[in-house]
């Protein structure tokens, strides 16, 4: 932890964006006196763009759909420092952009995009869930191109809610590992532009791959533990699969979510083995690279579904040394390329019950 | 030159119902009976809500654990279901701009306290900014499709916009709902800020906070409220000129003339600078027209179109003005159009008609 200033600095692993928020702004064009989600947001929500080589004089029907938990609140907490003692102290600059809207507000502006601006906040789940809503709305034929995806900066807010839970691995965590002992958070942001027929002819470029799948479910267990039988996760799963049209044999990997926490890894073990037993697709978590971005996870996972199926590669899922006892299937533990993935399923489940599974096709 | 704006248009085919609502506000609304008869004023320049007993919605085990946010919001969403006689949506959708304030607020206070030491972790698993809807689906047993947007004071109508979206695709009916909470905190920031009233007059904005949910649905069920008829956003217009053309193509895009819209309610909060812009409405779009000033009633908030929404439905349904309202409609009354905004950023018109 060297960016973030917290009284665990030395005991909680964390996976941090290596720049100062200095840094930061000097690459987004912001004010570096911004919540570091926005300068995260700005930065990857801009290359996505520009990768794509969309430009403002394409179809104004442009929307950008963000996810993130906890706004505003590394500067919220500098105000609170001040203002938790003295109710007059506490300067206003901090706490203006505390709202999560407006870190997306924020960004949308400094991208000239308004046409349609909104932000969805489910926790760990958030950006997978404004990912599908992009794609809802350009099916519905009401916008040609939906950027969307997450962000999160880390803040002691959140580090220590986590730790309170006691859910933090004090080492780098081991996901589906049967000695797992919790997760590590990170911090991050990306976003995927997706677009119309319209919108592809506009952009003149062959798309990375589809969205073939999406949905929703609710394990509706407990506000923040999942169900043992991962009902929430199975259902998710299970409608994304009808969704896509497509049988549980037709996806040829699952990014899981696979957090590293005991109760995460099996519920949503169990609800893997349910839906696929007896012939599971090759899988791993790929939180042991990036942390558990929260609000950003989603779509950071989103992309290496992408990378999956554009590059046919998959990343190994990290420091699984034993694997968990109750499932007959382990998780990928070496890097494999060369590999003909042509379907991926990619999982988000957070607090609240909030359960999304998208799934990724070949263009 | 390109005017921005986002129109959710409700196919031909379609209609949706808003086949009930339920609403805890600063009036007596959980009752329309009661909120036609009286009309509650406060003299603070905060307005909070008036709390039913929570136990009769509500486990009493979960109370203890839920703030008013919570409570507000599963109230609001169960007295909705209740109304329309569903026990399971299927879609749960919320609203809120500030999300679990009170939750935020208590663990941040005692993370600085203690130094990052020694917390306990309740405040913090309520402080998520979907435990409204997440505790909804609890107490349900709802698995079915849950989100929650949290775009100021768009928050309610994109809500609305995904509620639509899911009812076209055959997923109905759903529960939608905005929900925001005062907490001491929030009000001494806010205030801050120069948003209310500073003397005790009548004239000024209040700080306000509610939670209205709303059965969204192709069917109509048993007599339903209000149809919803058309929703357009607009994200920093350019100007009054700009909202005015995207009023006028909404409303022909709905295929309804500003003579058949018989009562607006506004957004007018008394502060003379913030009112510039309604002001200007009235004259160039609305003038002769019986309005309101909705958040009169509820206080200013980013979700205070669900009050808006509600209180509209109401009058469509019952066809009738509160008895307390001076210059209400005339009726029969076919058409509201509602007008909500926050400052110059934020604008949203809601068309709804009478069944």
């Amino acid at each position: 932890m060297k960016f973030l200033q917290s009284v665990h600095s030395g005991e909680l692993p964390v996976a941090e964006v290596k720049f100062t928020n200095k840094e930061l702004a000097a690459i987004s064009e912001l004010s570096s006196k911004l919540p570091r989600t926005a300068l995260l947001s700005s930065i990857a929500a801009y290359e996505a763009l520009l990768d794509a080589g969309w430009d403002k004089s394409f179809s104004p029907r442009t929307g950008f759909i963000s996810a993130n938990t906890v706004g505003g609140m590394d500067k919220t907490e500098n105000f609170f420092n001040l203002f938790s003692k003295n109710s007059s102290a506490g300067k206003l600059a901090d706490v203006v952009n505390h709202e999560c809207g407006t870190v997306t507000e924020l960004v949308a502006d400094h991208l000239g995009i308004r046409h349609f601006v909104s932000t969805v906040s489910t926790a760990c789940s958030s950006s997978a869930n404004a990912i599908f809503t992009g794609a809802r709305m350009i099916r519905a034929g009401l916008l040609d191109f939906a950027l969307v995806g997450g962000a999160d900066a880390l803040t002691r807010f959140t580090l220590n809610g986590f730790n309170t839970l006691m859910i933090l691995d004090k080492e780098l965590c081991k996901p589906f590992d049967e000695n797992r002992s919790g997760l590590n958070l990170g911090e991050g942001a990306a976003y995927l532009l997706i677009v119309s027929e319209n919108g592809l002819k506009q952009l003149g470029k062959k798309p990375y791959a589809v969205i073939s799948g999406y949905a929703n479910a609710n394990d509706a267990f407990h506000q923040t533990a999942s169900s043992p039988e991962g009902t929430g996760s199975y259902l998710a799963m299970k409608q994304a699969l009808n969704n896509a049209g497509l049988q549980p044999g037709e996806i040829d990997y699952i990014n899981l979510h696979g957090t590293g926490t005991q109760n995460n890894d099996i519920a949503e073990g169990t609800a893997i083995r349910l839906l696929f037993d007896p012939s599971f697709p090759k899988m791993s978590s790929t939180k042991a690279y990036t942390g558990h971005t929260l609000g950003a996870s989603g779509a950071v996972e989103a992309v290496y579904s992408i990378l999956a199926i554009q590059q046919g590669i998959i990343f190994p899922n990290l420091r699984l040394q034993t694997p968990m006892k109750e499932f007959p299937f382990k998780p990928v533990t070496g890097f494999l390329r060369n590999q003909n993935i042509r379907r991926v399923m990619s999982n988000s489940f957070g607090f609240g019950g909030n359960c999304t599974s998208l799934i990724f096709s070949a263009a | 030159m390109h005017i921005s704006y986002f129109l959710c248009s409700i196919k031909e085919y379609m209609k949706v119902y808003i086949r009930s609502a339920g609403n805890i506000s600063p009036q007596h609304s959980l009752d329309t009976d009661s909120f036609f008869l009286s009309r509650l004023t406060t003299s603070n320049n905060y307005f909070k809500s008036e709390e039913p007993d929570y136990d009769s919605f509500i486990d009493s085990k979960m109370i203890r654990r839920m703030s008013r946010i919570v409570k507000m919001g599963v109230a609001a969403a169960m007295t909705c279901l209740k109304n329309a006689q569903v026990e399971n949506p299927s879609a749960i959708i919320t609203a809120t701009a500030y999300g679990c304030l009170e939750d935020s607020s208590s663990f941040l206070r005692r993370m600085i306290e203690f130094d990052e030491k020694l917390l306990s972790p309740t405040a913090f698993i309520q402080s998520t900014h979907n435990t409204v809807g997440a505790q909804i689906a609890l107490l349900l047993k709802c698995h079915n499709y849950n989100n929650t947007i949290v775009h100021r004071a768009l928050s309610f109508e994109n809500a609305l916009t995904e509620s639509i979206l899911l009812l076209q695709e055959g997923t109905g009916p759903v529960l939608a709902g905005a929900v925001d909470e005062i907490t001491d905190d929030s009000h001494t920031i806010l205030s801050r800020f120069g948003l209310y009233r500073k003397i005790d007059n009548h004239l000024g904005n209040i700080d306000g906070e509610g939670a209205a949910f709303f059965l969204l649905d192709k069917d109509p069920g048993e007599k339903p409220l209000a149809i919803l008829k058309g929703l357009q956003i607009l994200y920093n217009p350019e100007n009054t000129v700009a909202i005015q053309n995207s009023v006028l193509g909404f409303l022909k895009e709905n295929e309804t003339t500003m003579d058949q819209v018989g009562f607006v309610l506004t957004s007018h909060t008394g502060i003379k600078r913030q009112d510039e812009q309604d002001n200007e409405l009235m004259n160039l779009l609305f003038e002769g027209k019986n309005y309101f000033p909705f958040k009169s009633l509820c206080g200013d908030y980013p979700t205070a179109s669900g009050f808006a929404l509600w209180m509209g439905a109401v009058m469509l349904k019952e066809q009738m003005a509160p008895f307390w309202m001076e210059h209400g409609p005339k009726f029969p009354l076919k058409n509201i159009l509602i007008h909500h905004h926050s400052g110059n950023s934020h604008h949203s018109f809601f068309l709804i008609s009478a069944n």
